[in-house]
C-alpha cells in the first residue's frame, strides 16, 4: 500500500460505533487492514425494477391479481359453478364475457408493464464508467455494486446514489441540478468528502452510513451525497463511490405508490351491487322453494313423459336443493353484469382523454396542457364540495416583484426604473419625520444583506429555488448593488461605485418552514465575519434587539395588509471565537448520523440570536389570471373554498379579498393568536369563549337553509397555532368538543382562511373535513412540495404546473397549467363526467333487471325447472354486443347541457351535488322502471301466447319463439330508452344506436339461418325469421315497446323543462338580478378595506 | 430491507415508465378538432309537451283503428274447443282414461259428439291441446339430439347424453332419443260429419303443411345413405313409450315418415307454456261456396293412447279458422285499443298542461 492513505479513513458519517441501522461500505472493494475481517457485504444491485411482471410470471401473477377483485372473483365462481353443476346455461355464457374482461385487462396491464420494462431497460443498460484497479471500465448501469467508484461526466445523470470523492474542479465542489427529482432547476453545490481529494484509485476507506431511507432532504452529509437522477452541471467530471444502488436509491424509495383513491360513484356501484345481489339470492331462493313446493304435488315431479335420470334420482335431496339453488343463481346471474365493469373502466379510460385533449387547458407559456394521472376520479370532479387551495403559486402567480423596502423605519419605494441612484427615493412613511433617509451606511448594509443572504445562482439571469430571492436580488440591483455570482465560495458584489466587493461564503443556514428564515455567514475582505439573516417577521422579531422592532413593525404590517409578502432582514457581527464555535458546531451537526435535523436546528437557533434588525422588504405576488372569477364561479357552484397557506394572515387575507373569497359584506370571524391574546384570561378560556360565540353566530342563529334570502356571509380565519390548540384539545375539560364546534363554524362560513399552516396541518384540515358528517368530497389544489400532503389526502388532488417544481404535479390526480382551468375542469368536465357515469351505472342495472326479470317470471310457468327463456347466444351477447355500444357512446359524448352553458351558469353544478343521480331515489326509479319493463315484456307476450297459433298458416310457436319475441322487445326498448335519454346526438350516437339494433336483427337472422355444427341443439333455427313472418309478433313488439316507453316519455315531458334552451331561460329569469360584474382582477394595491371594522373581537 | 421496498413498489404499479412516456407526448398543443374538443355537431332534441303532443295524438289515432280492426278480426275467427280427457264419469272417454295401461295391444277408442252452431268458412285447422303438460321443463326441453334428428349417422347410434334416461334401451340406442320424442302425442283423431239422415261422412284431414317448412326440409332429416327407412334405422330401438318404431310413423307416405314425419316435427317444437295447442290436421276449403265445415252434428273418433290423468292433465280438440293474424286472440286488439286510448287521453291532458304552462311562462316573462 504505497499510497498516502495507509491509515483507513473512517469517513465517520455516524461516529465510531457500529449500529444495526447503518451499513458499511468498502470504497473500491478494498479491505481495510486496520479493520476487522473483510466481509464482502451483500447489497442489492443497481437494477431498477419498476415493472411488475416478467414474461414467465405474467400469466399466473396477473390472473391472481385480477381475481383478487371481488367482482372478477364472483364471476369466476359463477363460471366454475356452471362448469361443475348441471346448470341451465352453458359455461360459455358467463365464461366468454369473463374471458373477454380478463383478456382486455391483461393486455392493458401487459402493455403498461412493457412500457415500464422499456423505461427500466433504458436506465439499466445505460453505460457508465467504473474505476477498477486503476482502469476505466465501461459497464452497464445495472451492474454497479455498492462500493464501486464511478466516474460521471458533465450533463450525465448519476446512475445511483454516490458519495462525492473527487471533482475536476479545484475547490472540490460540483454542481448538480435535481430538476428531475423535485423540479428545482437551480444548481446545487456539493462538496467532496474532506481529505479524499487526492488519489481516488488507491483510496482505502470504509464508509458507514444509514440504511436507505426515502427522505430526499434528510440524508447523510447532504452536501456529499449525489442522488440518482440528478444531473451533473458545470463540472467536467467527478468520481464518487456508490452507496445506495438500485431499489435502495432515494429516487426509487420515493416512488412509493399513492394509496388508491376510490370515487363516490364506485361506492354507489358497490351499494347497488349489494342490492342486486340480494335480489339475485332472493330470486334464487324463491324459485328453489317454489320448485320443491311444485314438485311435492303428485305427478308433477316426475311425470311419465319426463323421467329423471338414474343419477338425479340417487342424489341426496338436500344436495339437490343446493345445486338447484346454485343453478338458479347462475340462471339469474346476468342481473349483475360483468360487462358493466368493463364499460365503466373503458368509459373512464377513454373519457379522460377529453381532459388532456382540451385545448382550453393548454398554456402557451409552458407549452403544456392538462395531465391526467388517474382516470378513476373523473366523475369525482363533478361532486366536489370543498376546495382547499394553496395561496402562493396557486391563487397567486408566484412571480415576485420587489415593491418597496424599509430601512430603519424609513420607507423606500422604487418608482421609476430610469431614475438614478437617487431615484431610490423616499415617500411619506409615517416614521420618517426626523430624517428623510436612513443613514447611507445603513442603506448599504441593508443592500449588501440582500445581495448576500440568498442561494441565488447566476447563469443567464438568476436561478433560485424560491422566486422571492430573485425578486430581492433584483430589487437590490435596482438600488445599485448587483450580485455577480458565487465562485469557489466567494460571492462577488458590484456596489454603487462600480467596485467589486468580495465576500467569502462560510456557511449557508438553509431555509426551512419551521424556522421560516435563512442565514448566511460571510467574511468580508477586511476580515469581518458577518451573519445576515432574512425571514418572516414573526421569526425574526424575537431574535433581534427589541428597541429596533417597533419602527419596522408598522411597515411590515401595512405591507402585509396591502397583500405583499414581507421579509425582515437582520445582521450580526461574529467575533472570531464566536465564529469558531459556530463553525465547529455546524460541522459536527452535519456529520451526525442520527437526529441530524434536530442538532442542526439547535445550532441554527443558537447562532441566529441577538441580531440587529436593519429593515424589511415587500414583494408583490400577483394574482393568477382570472383567479377571482374562478373563485367566484366555484362559490356560485356551491363549493366552499378554503385557503390553506403558510403565509402571514394579513397577506393571505388580502389575497382572499382580491380573489373575492371575502367580500365587502363578509363578516370575518377571526380565531388567531392575536384574538386569543386577551388581558387577564387564559388562552384556553378565551378560545372556548370565542368558539362558542362564533358557533352561536354561524350555526345557531343562522336562518334555516331554505330561507337563504339575505343570510349573512361569514368568513373564518384561523392560524396554525390556534388550529393545533383546537385539534389537540382534549374533550374532557369542556362540555363541547372543540373540534366539532370548530368544524361546524367552518362549514357554515362561505370561505375559510387558514394561515401559517405547516404542510402536515394542511393535510390534517383536509382529513378533518373529509371525515366530517356527510363525508363531503374534497379537492386540494396546489403547486408546491408543501401541498403534496393535502393533495394526497383529499379525494381529488390537483397539481398546478407552476414554478415550484413538479412534486405536486407528480403526486396529483390531475395537473393543470393554471388555476383558471379549474373552473372548466370542475364545472364543465366534472359535471359531464358525473352525469355520464351516473347514467351509465343506473342504465346498466336497469337493463339487466328487465333482461332477467322475464326469465325469472318464466320459472313460474315451467315448473321452476331453471329453463332459460332466451337462447344462450342471446344471454351472452346481450351485454357484450347488443346493448353495450350505445351506452358507451352515450357515456363518452353526452352533453345534456352544453359546456358553455355549464360554465356560464355555475349554479347548475349544485344540481348534481351530493351524488344526486346515484342516490336511492333515482336508483329506485330506475329499478321500478326495470321491473315495469320486465313485467310488460313477459306478460304482454304471455297473453299473446295464450293462443300460440300465431302464423297465418295456422302453425304454432314454441318456447324459443316466445323468448325471441321477448328478447327483441327487450333489446329495442332498452336501446330506445337510451335514445330518449340522449340529449346530444352526434353522428357517433346515431351510428351506434341504430347500428346496434341493425346488428341485432342481422345477427338473429344469421344465427338462426344456419345449422351450426358445433351446437348440440339448433334451438333458434329459423325462429327469428318465422317470428318476423307473423303479423301478430310484429304488432305485439310494436305495442309493447310503445307501452314500455310511455311512462318514460311522460316523465321527460312532465318534469321541469330540461332542455338547454329551457334551462337557459330558467336561469336567466331566476338569477337575472344577481349578475356578477365580470371585471378583471384588480391589483391588490387598489384594494382598500377596513378589516378591523369587519372583524369581530 | 430490499424485499420490503420491492414489495412497496409492486403495490403501486404506475410510475416512471408510464408517466415519463406520456410526459413527452404532452408537450404539444392539443389538436383543435371537433371530436377532441367535444364539439361534434349534434342534434339536440328537446322533448317538451309541445313536441310530444302531436305524437301522442298520431299514435292514438293510428292505434285505436288498428286495435278495433284486430279485435273485429279476432272475433270473426270461429273456434270450437272440446275437452275429451274423460275426467267425469259421464264423458265418453271416461273408460278409456280410467282403464289406461301402457301395454295394451287393443287400443281404446271413444267417440265424442258435438254440434257446430255456425258454419266454418275457408280452411279449418284442427289442433290438439294439452294442459298442465310441461313441455317447457328444462329436463324435458334439453332431452333431444338435434344431430340425430338431422340424420347424423354417428349420433344415430350414439345419441347425446342429454337424452338420458331415454338414450338407450338396453344396449341399443333409441332413435329418436330423448324425453320429447318418447312422449310423442299419439292419439288419433278422426272427424265425421253427421248429416241430416244420420250417416257419417268422414271429413278429409290433411296431415301435411302443419310443420315449419324449414324444420321439415332442413332441420329434420332421415339418416342418409339408405332409402329404405327400415334398414336405415335397423341398429336402433324404438322409444320406450312408442307402439311402433319411427320408420312406421306413416308408412303410406315416404315423405312423411321417419324423422320427417310432420306430427313428430310439430311435437318436437316444444311449447312455451304448460297449456298449449299444436296443429294436428288441416281441413282444406272446398271448392265452391259450401263451407268447409257446415253447421250441424259431428262425431270425433278418438283412439285414446295418450295418458294425461296421471299428472292431472287435460286433452282438447280445437277447430279454428285462421286470419292474417293467426288464431283467435282478442289480446292484441284490446292492447292496441288500450294503448291508443291512453295515448289519446295523455295527449289531451298534455294539451291542457301545455296550454297552462305556456300562459304562466309568458306572463312571467312580460315583467322581466
Amino acid at each position: 500500500l504505497s499510497s498516502l492513505f495507509t491509515t483507513t479513513d473512517r469517513c465517520s458519517f455516524g461516529g465510531e460505533d457500529r449500529r444495526v441501522g447503518s451499513r458499511t461500505i468498502y470504497v473500491g472493494h478494498r479491505p481495510c487492514p486496520a479493520n476487522e475481517v473483510f466481509i464482502p457485504p451483500k447489497f442489492c444491485d443497481n437494477r431498477i425494477v419498476s415493472s411488475k411482471y416478467t414474461v414467465w410470471n405474467f400469466l399466473p401473477k396477473n390472473l391472481f391479481e385480477q381475481f383478487r377483485r371481488i367482482a372478477n372473483f364472483y364471476f369466476l365462481i359463477i363460471f366454475l359453478v356452471q362448469v361443475i353443476v348441471d346448470t341451465p346455461t352453458s359455461p360459455v355464457t358467463s365464461g366468454l364475457p369473463l374471458f373477454f374482461v380478463i383478456t382486455v385487462t391483461a393486455i392493458k396491464q401487459g402493455y403498461e408493464d412493457w412500457l415500464r420494462h422499456k423505461a427500466d431497460n433504458e436506465v439499466n443498460k445505460y453505460r457508465v464508467t467504473v474505476l477498477e484497479d486503476g482502469r476505466r471500465i465501461q459497464k452497464e448501469s445495472e451492474k454497479i455494486k455498492v462500493g464501486d467508484v464511478l466516474e460521471v461526466e458533465e450533463d450525465e445523470t448519476f446512475p445511483c446514489d454516490l458519495i462525492l470523492l473527487q471533482s475536476s474542479r479545484d475547490d472540490g465542489t460540483c454542481f448538480v441540478t435535481t430538476a428531475s427529482l423535485d423540479g428545482e432547476s437551480n444548481h446545487k453545490t456539493h462538496y467532496t468528502v474532506p481529505d479524499t481529494e487526492r488519489d481516488v484509485e488507491s483510496l482505502n476507506a470504509t464508509i458507514e452510513c444509514e440504511q436507505p431511507q426515502p427522505d430526499l432532504y434528510k440524508s447523510l452529509g447532504p452536501e456529499n451525497l449525489l442522488l440518482k437522477g440528478a444531473t451533473l452541471k458545470n463540472t467536467q467530471s467527478i468520481c464518487g463511490v456508490a452507496v445506495y444502488t438500485g431499489m435502495e436509491t432515494k429516487m426509487a424509495l420515493n416512488y412509493q405508490g399513492k394509496s388508491q383513491k376510490r370515487s363516490v360513484v364506485e361506492k354507489s356501484i358497490n351499494a347497488f351491487l349489494l342490492v342486486y345481489l340480494c335480489i339475485l339470492v332472493s330470486k334464487a331462493l324463491v324459485c328453489t322453494t317454489l320448485k320443491y313446493v311444485w314438485q311435492s304435488k303428485p305427478g308433477q315431479d316426475e311425470p311419465w313423459y319426463n323421467e329423471k335420470t338414474l343419477k338425479e334420482k340417487e342424489t341426496n335431496l338436500y344436495l339437490n336443493m343446493f345445486t338447484d339453488f346454485l343453478s338458479f343463481m347462475v340462471l339469474f346471474n346476468f342481473i349483475i353484469p360483468v360487462s358493466m365493469y368493463v364499460t365503466v373502466e373503458m368509459q373512464k379510460f377513454l373519457g379522460s382523454f377529453f381532459i388532456s385533449w382540451d385545448k382550453d387547458f393548454f398554456d402557451s407559456e409552458i407549452e403544456e396542457g392538462a395531465l391526467v394521472n388517474t382516470s378513476d376520479l373523473n366523475e369525482e370532479l363533478g361532486q366536489v364540495e370543498y376546495v382547499f387551495t394553496d395561496k402562493t403559486g396557486t391563487l397567486t402567480q408566484n412571480n415576485m416583484e420587489f415593491i418597496e423596502c424599509c430601512i430603519d423605519g424609513h420607507q423606500y419605494k422604487y418608482r421609476d426604473a430610469s431614475s438614478e441612484v437617487d431615484g431610490f427615493c423616499v415617500t411619506d412613511g409615517p416614521m420618517n419625520t426626523v430624517q428623510q433617509k436612513a443613514g447611507r451606511e445603513r442603506e448599504e448594509l441593508f443592500l449588501r444583506a440582500l445581495c448576500l443572504c440568498h442561494t441565488v445562482q447566476v447563469k443567464e439571469g438568476f436561478i433560485a429555488s424560491s422566486p422571492d430571492e430573485i425578486a430581492l436580488v433584483q430589487g437590490a440591483m435596482r438600488y445599485g448593488f448587483t450580485f455577480l455570482g458565487l465562485e469557489s465560495k466567494t460571492m462577488k458584489i458590484l456596489n454603487r461605485t462600480n467596485d467589486v466587493e468580495m465576500y467569502e461564503l462560510l456557511h449557508v443556514l438553509n431555509f426551512d418552514p419551521v424556522r421560516r428564515r435563512m442565514s448566511v455567514i460571510v467574511r468580508s475582505i477586511s476580515g469581518e465575519t458577518l451573519l445576515f439573516c432574512k425571514g418572516a417577521d414573526s421569526s425574526i422579531f424575537p431574535r433581534v434587539k427589541q428597541e429596533e422592532v417597533e419602527k419596522i413593525r408598522m411597515h411590515v404590517e401595512r405591507n402585509a395588509t396591502d397583500g405583499y409578502r414581507t421579509l425582515c432582514v437582520a445582521y450580526k457581527h461574529l467575533t472570531a471565537e464566536e465564529y469558531d464555535q459556530v463553525d465547529s458546531g455546524l460541522r459536527e451537526a452535519r456529520l451526525a448520523l442520527q437526529d441530524r435535523e434536530e442538532k442542526l436546528m439547535a445550532v441554527y437557533n443558537q447562532v441566529e440570536t441577538g441580531m440587529n434588525l436593519i429593515g424589511a422588504t415587500a414583494v408583490e405576488d400577483r394574482l393568477q389570471e382570472e383567479a377571482a372569477e374562478t373563485m367566484e364561479a366555484l362559490q356560485g357552484a356551491g363549493i366552499k373554498v378554503w385557503v390553506l397557506t403558510g403565509d402571514k394572515m394579513e397577506t393571505a387575507k388580502s389575497t382572499c379579498y382580491a380573489c373575492r373569497l371575502f367580500k365587502r359584506n363578509t363578516e370575518l370571524l377571526e380565531l388567531t393568536v392575536r384574538t386569543l391574546e386577551s388581558p387577564g384570561k387564559r388562552r384556553e378560556d378565551r378560545l372556548h369563549d370565542l368558539l362558542l360565540e362564533y358557533h352561536k353566530k354561524t350555526v345557531q342563529d343562522a336562518p334555516p337553509a331554505k330561507t337563504c334570502v339575505a343570510s349573512q356571509d361569514y368568513g373564518f380565519i384561523v392560524d396554525g397555532a390556534t388550529l393545533s390548540m383546537v385539534l389537540n384539545s382534549s374533550s374532557e375539560n369542556n362540555l363541547h368538543d372543540y373540534k366539532d364546534l370548530f368544524l361546524q363554524i367552518c362549514q357554515n362560513c362561505t370561505s375559510v382562511l387558514c394561515c401559517r399552516m405547516a404542510p402536515l396541518q394542511k393535510a390534517q384540515i383536509v382529513k378533518m373535513v373529509k371525515n366530517s358528517k356527510g363525508s363531503p368530497i374534497t379537492l386540494s389544489i396546489g403547486d408546491g412540495a408543501n401541498d403534496v400532503s393535502m393533495i394526497l389526502e383529499a379525494h381529488v388532488g390537483i397539481g398546478i404546473k407552476g414554478k415550484e417544481g413538479r412534486q405536486a404535479v407528480r403526486n396529483s390526480d390531475y395537473a393543470i397549467p393554471k388555476l383558471k382551468h379549474l373552473k372548466k375542469l370542475l364545472l364543465g368536465h366534472g359535471h359531464l363526467y358525473y352525469v355520464r357515469i351516473a347514467h351509465l351505472v343506473q342504465y346498466f342495472f336497469y337493463k339487466n333487471l328487465c333482461f332477467i326479470l322475464p326469465q325469472f317470471l318464466y320459472q313460474f310457468f315451467c315448473g321452476c325447472s331453471q329453463q332459460p327463456l332466451y337462447d344462450a347466444a342471446y344471454l351472452t351477447m346481450y351485454n357484450i354486443c347488443f346493448t353495450s355500444m350505445p351506452i358507451l357512446a352515450y357515456s363518452l359524448f353526452e352533453q345534456h347541457i352544453s359546456i358553455e352553458m355549464l360554465l356560464e351558469n355555475a349554479t347548475l353544478y349544485r344540481q348534481i351535488g351530493k351524488n344526486a343521480m346515484l342516490r336511492w331515489g333515482p336508483f329506485l326509479y330506475w329499478t321500478l322502471l326495470g321491473v315495469f319493463h320486465g313485467l310488460v315484456f313477459f306478460f304482454g307476450v304471455w297473453f299473446l301466447f295464450s293462443n300460440p297459433a300465431l302464423q297465418d298458416n295456422g302453425q304454432a310457436f314454441g318456447n324459443w319463439s316466445y323468448g325471441t319475441i321477448v328478447f327483441t322487445i327487450l333489446v329495442f326498448t332498452v336501446t330506445l330508452k337510451l335514445a330518449l335519454d340522449t340529449r346530444h346526438w352526434t353522428w357517433i350516437n346515431h351510428f351506434v344506436i341504430w347500428g346496434s339494433l341493425a346488428f341485432y336483427v342481422f345477427f338473429s337472422f344469421f344465427w338462426g339461418g344456419v345449422i351450426w355444427p358445433f351446437l348440440r341443439q339448433q334451438r333458434l333455427y329459423f325462429v327469428f325469421a318465422n317470428m318476423l313472418s307473423s303479423v301478430s309478433a310484429w304488432l305485439v313488439i310494436i305495442v309493447l315497446i310503445l307501452l314500455s316507453l310511455l311512462p318514460e316519455i311522460l316523465y321527460v315531458v312532465l318534469r321541469k323543462p330540461r332542455g338547454p334552451y329551457a334551462r337557459q331561460k330558467l336561469v336567466q329569469s331566476s338569477a337575472g338580478g344577481i349578475q356578477s360584474p365580470r371585471s378583471s382582477a384588480r391589483p391588490l394595491l387598489m384594494r382598500t378595506f377596513s378589516d378591523e371594522s369587519n372583524t369581530v373581537s | 430491507m430490499m424485499a420490503s421496498s420491492y414489495n412497496a413498489k409492486e403495490e403501486d404499479g404506475h410510475h416512471s415508465g408510464a408517466s415519463s412516456g406520456t410526459g413527452l407526448s404532452k408537450n404539444k398543443k392539443p389538436d383543435n378538432t371537433a371530436f377532441k374538443q367535444q364539439r361534434l355537431p349534434a342534434w339536440q332534441p328537446i322533448l317538451t309537451a309541445g313536441s310530444v303532443l302531436p305524437a301522442f295524438f298520431v299514435i292514438g289515432l293510428i292505434f285505436i283503428p288498428i286495435g278495433i280492426g284486430l279485435y273485429v278480426t279476432s272475433n270473426n275467427i270461429k273456434e270450437f274447443e272440446i275437452d275429451y280427457t274423460g275426467v267425469s264419469s259421464d264423458s265418453p272417454c271416461y273408460n278409456c282414461a280410467k282403464n289406461f295401461t301402457w301395454n295394451t295391444t287393443e287400443p281404446c277408442v271413444c267417440t265424442v259428439n258435438f254440434t257446430l252452431l255456425q258454419p266454418f268458412e275457408s280452411n279449418v285447422f284442427m289442433y290438439y291441446g294439452l294442459s298442465n303438460f310441461y313441455q317447457n321443463h328444462r329436463r324435458y326441453v334439453k332431452s333431444r339430439d338435434d344431430r340425430q334428428l338431422n340424420g347424423d349417422l354417428s349420433a344415430l347410434t350414439d345419441p347425446s347424453k342429454e337424452c338420458e334416461p331415454y338414450r338407450k334401451s338396453g344396449d341399443v340406442s333409441i332413435a329418436p332419443c330423448g324425453a320429447i320424442a318418447n312422449s310423442l302425442f299419439n292419439d288419433t283423431l278422426v272427424l265425421y260429419y253427421v248429416d241430416s239422415n244420420n250417416s257419417k261422412i268422414e271429413v278429409p284431414l290433411v296431415k301435411k303443411g302443419i310443420a315449419w317448412w324449414t324444420d321439415k326440409h332442413v332441420k329434420f332429416r332421415n339418416p342418409a345413405g339408405n332409402s329404405n327407412l327400415t334398414l336405415a334405422f335397423r341398429d336402433t330401438a324404438k322409444p320406450v313409450n312408442w307402439a311402433k318404431p319411427v320408420y312406421e310413423l306413416d308408412p303410406s307416405d315416404p315423405d312423411n315418415n321417419g324423422f320427417i314425419n310432420e306430427d313428430f316435427i310439430v311435437w318436437m317444437r316444444t311449447a312455451a307454456l304448460p297449456t298449449f295447442r299444436k296443429l294436428y290436421r288441416i281441413i282444406q276449403k272446398k271448392s265452391g261456396t259450401t263451407p268447409t265445415l257446415p253447421n250441424g252434428n259431428y262425431m270425433l273418433n278418438i283412439t285414446y293412447n295418450y295418458p294425461v290423468l296421471s299428472f292431472d292433465g287435460r286433452k282438447r280438440m280445437i277447430l279454428s279458422t285462421i286470419s292474417w293474424m293467426g288464431g283467435k286472440n282478442p289480446f292484441l286488439g284490446i292492447a292496441y285499443i288500450t294503448v291508443g286510448s291512453i295515448c289519446f287521453f295523455l295527449g289531451v291532458v298534455l294539451l291542457i298542461i301545455h296550454h297552462k304552462y305556456d300562459n304562466r311562462n309568458t306572463s312571467a316573462d312580460i315583467p322581466s
